[in-house]
């Protein structure tokens, strides 16, 4: 197709970094100094989780490690993926299919893991 | 033709005509289709790995014979492995904010660098399997590992086809196909590099790390 359309091609290809993209719903995203700051706390996170792993702390230790990682999922998908700054149906079409694979492996766990289905 | 007066939903986004061509026409959502797909895609994925993970859960502690995954981990080595691959989710989003800028020769550097950190988690995955069959420990011995390696083998095949999609970038840039105007080709690679970055977040703790 050629239609006589302008292609925002400079507004794509040379809006400085930072600057509002133009998808509905959408933000600026972070500068190069705050996405290092970000991979940097996700270091953090990690090596918490790994210290987490030599204490023997039973269910309060797995719950905290599951709660750091819940942590991280979300600064990754949020930060780094944009789902934080860009149009809110990305979000959405996201979490359906994230929300779907919880449900789902839950009744299944549920079912043949503690329910002991056969 | 278009009407160029149209309602601000109506943004042009990349689509029908491929991702190596400039954006040239509308969306009825008002956001690109390319990466409306991959958001898509992604949350087919997520369904993909939860039956993996479930399976892996389901079956850790049903193992008749041994040795079993839990019994062969070797964590400081995974921790590190981990770390590389978070990293590398950094060097891709410095990627997609340098061809934002327009700065194409850092981007290339960011790229590789990503691919280079890939490769690193690729290595060290080869080596944890190597040893695991070494030491007895096959898709064969028991459930519990046949999950575990179809689970780690998923992900690594997905790492391996992000390595292969960096790289391709960094040729198409240095033959000229891909130019600051298409930085929305990396951010769609970018996507799908940090999906496999979440994967490994949610693999290391419910895998290895959780008892």
């Amino acid at each position: 197709m050629s239609t006589a359309v302008p292609t925002h091609e400079h507004e794509h290809g040379a809006h400085e970094h930072g600057a509002t993209p133009d998808e509905p719903g959408a933000h600026a995203h972070p500068s190069d100094l705050q996405y290092i700051v970000i991979g940097l706390i996700l270091a953090g996170l990690t090596a918490i989780e790994v210290g987490l792993y030599y204490l023997k702390g039973g269910a309060i230790t797995n719950a905290a490690l599951l709660l750091f990682m819940a942590l991280k999922f979300l600064i990754v998908v949020g930060f780094f993926m944009h789902l934080r700054f860009d149009s809110p149906i990305f979000r959405r079409l996201f979490a359906m299919g994230l929300c779907m694979a919880i449900a789902v492996y839950t009744v299944v766990l549920l079912m043949f893991g503690f329910l002991n289905f056969k | 033709m278009t009407d160029l007066a149209e309602p601000p939903t109506a943004v042009p986004a990349g689509g029908g005509e491929g991702l190596l061509h400039a954006p040239t026409h509308e969306t009825s959502t008002g956001v690109s289709n390319a990466k409306l797909a991959m958001w898509a895609f992604l949350g087919s994925e997520c369904l993909l790995f939860g039956a993996l993970i479930a399976t892996y859960v389901l079956y850790r502690h049903r193992a008749v014979l041994g040795p079993t995954p839990r019994e062969l981990y070797d964590i400081p080595f995974t921790s590190v492995s981990s770390f590389v691959l978070l990293m590398s989710s950094l060097s891709m989003v410095l990627a997609l904010a340098a061809i934002q800028r327009g700065d194409m020769r850092r981007m290339r550097v960011w790229l590789v660098t990503t691919a280079l950190l890939g490769a690193t988690f690729i290595s060290g995955q080869i080596y944890e399997f190597t040893t695991f069959v070494h030491e007895g420990m096959t898709i064969k011995t028991n459930v519990s590992s046949g999950a575990f390696y179809v689970l780690t083998g998923f992900h690594g095949v997905h790492v391996t086809l992000g390595i292969i999609m960096l790289l391709s970038m960094v040729g198409l840039s240095l033959r000229g196909k891909l130019t600051p105007g298409q930085h929305e080709v990396v951010e769609i690679g970018g996507l799908y590099w940090h999906f496999v970055d979440i994967v490994w977040i949610i693999i290391f703790t419910i895998v290895y790390l959780i008892k």
